[in-house]
């Protein structure tokens, strides 16, 4: 059973949280500030899967263990490593290690990350992977044979509101929620007046969507944001409110700033899905500011 | 057309450390065009070669290296020079260096080009790769721009999040995104509506390596008995 499910289908303001497992074995310090510092503060935490394309841990084996410590993962799947038969394959072992919630994912390309020699798969597409998830649900797989115990699945998907031009991830989005997807998690927001067009654009696309928050640790990676990532734009006004903050001041000001962006854009949305890059410490204080807590 | 470039110099002599002399084997198409295997290149190439103290026994640029009529008539009319040399340099794609090596088995080829993809030459000395002859074809429905080679990903169902406002892909800022390029050609004719439905995946069952193709026999006529003429 998914709590991320029942609270989105009971109308709750859903917020999600998120951790990286290690380059390494060292899974220990990941877990523990998930323990300390999202559970029982968020529904569901999402676990990334080899983000960025840097070779790490999976995400399916940090699933199982947050499931463990009595932490509802969602299990982070992209195309970009497995084929279809593996994808498929590891949709099931999910499933049997008792994780429902997933996040259907195309993936970074291997140019971007550690392995840039690897041969990237990208066999299926995001919406080809929802389509998987949902084909094994309804008891058979991809090629249309009948599986011995089927899965169930609470499904995600991605988009990026920020985009430029706008349509073609709302073209996207439409596929994906034709496919399958039960959820939308969103590319990192900082302007709500470009969320509300989104959610406008949106419009008739059934499914509840968390917005992306991604916490602003200083103003230099406000303009890195600006400059290198597609589809995040960050206002002058909130990247002045980082470069004010002294030094010391700057984790309150970058939970004031996130929790800001939550309660402008709750109206619109369903939930939000905080990214806190390592500074798991700042969530309470953002539910806090957010008035969630 | 097939885009290549040549391989260093000084690999092409570590690869041929052995051999004294040295039979070039240009093609006439794609090298030709991409300056690698032309007669140009051969004859500087036989410069070189002789420079570093190598015997050229010949040079031939083959009527397309990559068509076994045209070997064999290049073999044909250079079978002494070739029968002199102890090795073959192909300057020819990947597909012309096999199709020389595997009828003048045993003599020894030696490929003296990267081939790099199938791509359109937009001027001289720069190529760029539009189709991945994949026996999928999806430019129906794109109206004429390949998703499978053009995005770096090979998405089938539009973009994913990491194009710029400019239309530029994330894994390389020089490069389009496909799907913005497509976005754009359905936009403005109007024709949106051919990807607002999911594409599914690709079928790769029709085209593992090696693919190979044949013609279908043609059915042949059955001939008729010649009516008898009536006595």
């Amino acid at each position: 059973m998914s709590q991320l499910r029942d609270a989105l289908a009971a109308g709750r303001f859903a917020v999600t949280g998120e951790i990286g497992p290690p380059k390494g074995t060292h899974v220990e310090p990941a877990l523990e500030e998930a323990e300390r510092h999202l559970r029982g503060r968020v529904l569901a935490v999402n676990v990334t899967e080899l983000q960025t394309a840097v070779m790490r841990t999976g995400s399916l084996a940090m699933c199982r263990l947050l499931l463990e410590r009595g932490i509802e993962p969602v299990y982070q799947v992209v195309c970009r490593d497995r084929n279809r038969l593996a994808l498929q394959s590891d949709l099931l072992s999910a499933a049997v290690l008792g994780i429902e919630n997933v996040l259907l994912i195309t993936g970074d390309h291997v140019l971007m990350g550690d392995h840039p020699q690897a041969k990237p798969v990208f066999d299926l597409d995001s919406v080809h992977l929802i389509q998987a998830a949902a084909a094994l649900e309804a008891g058979h797989d991809l090629a249309g044979n009948d599986l011995d115990g089927a899965p169930t699945f609470f499904k995600g998907c991605v988009a990026a509101p920020g985009s430029e031009p706008m349509e073609p991830q709302v073209l996207k989005l439409r596929k994906k929620v034709e496919a399958g997807a039960q959820f939308v998690q969103t590319q990192a927001v900082y302007d709500p007046e470009r969320f509300e067009a989104f959610v406008e654009a949106a419009a008739g696309i059934d499914v509840p969507i968390l917005v992306g928050i991604v916490v602003l640790k200083s103003a230099g990676m406000a303009r890195y944001m600006n400059e290198k990532v597609p589809g995040v734009q960050v206002p002058d006004a909130i990247t002045q409110r980082m470069a004010d903050a002294p030094k010391e001041d700057r984790k309150k000001v970058a939970a004031e700033i996130a929790g800001d962006l939550i309660r402008a854009m709750r109206p619109m949305c369903q939930g939000a899905h905080l990214m806190t890059l390592g500074w798991d410490d700042v969530v309470p204080d953002i539910l806090a500011r957010a008035e969630l807590a | 057309m097939i885009i290549m470039k040549q391989k260093p110099f000084d690999d092409l002599l570590a690869a041929m450390e052995t051999d004294e002399k040295v039979f070039l084997a240009g093609c006439s198409e794609c090298a030709t065009a991409c300056k690698v295997g032309g007669q140009e290149e051969l004859d500087a190439l036989r410069g070189r070669l002789t420079e570093a103290g190598k015997t050229v026994t010949g040079t031939c640029v083959f009527d397309t290296a990559c068509r076994a009529g045209g070997v064999r008539e290049g073999v044909k009319e250079h079978q002494a020079e070739i029968d002199a040399a102890d090795s073959i340099l192909v300057m020819a794609c990947g597909t012309g260096v096999q199709s020389l090596g595997d009828r003048l088995d045993p003599k020894q080829v030696h490929p003296g080009t990267e081939s790099l993809f199938v791509g359109e030459v937009e001027a001289l000395g720069r190529y760029v790769e539009k189709c991945s002859v994949c026996n999928e074809c999806v430019l129906e429905m794109t109206d004429g721009i390949c998703p499978m080679t053009r995005c770096s990903k090979g998405l089938l169902n539009g973009p994913c999040g990491g194009y710029s406002a400019d239309g530029k892909c994330e894994v390389d800022p020089e490069k389009d995104c496909a799907w913005i390029l497509i976005y754009r050609r359905l936009k403005d004719r109007g024709h949106l509506d051919k990807v607002a439905g999911i594409q599914g995946p690709h079928d790769h069952s029709s085209h593992h390596h090696p693919r190979a193709y044949r013609w279908p026999k043609p059915e042949r006529p059955k001939k008729k008995r010649p009516q008898e003429e009536p006595a």
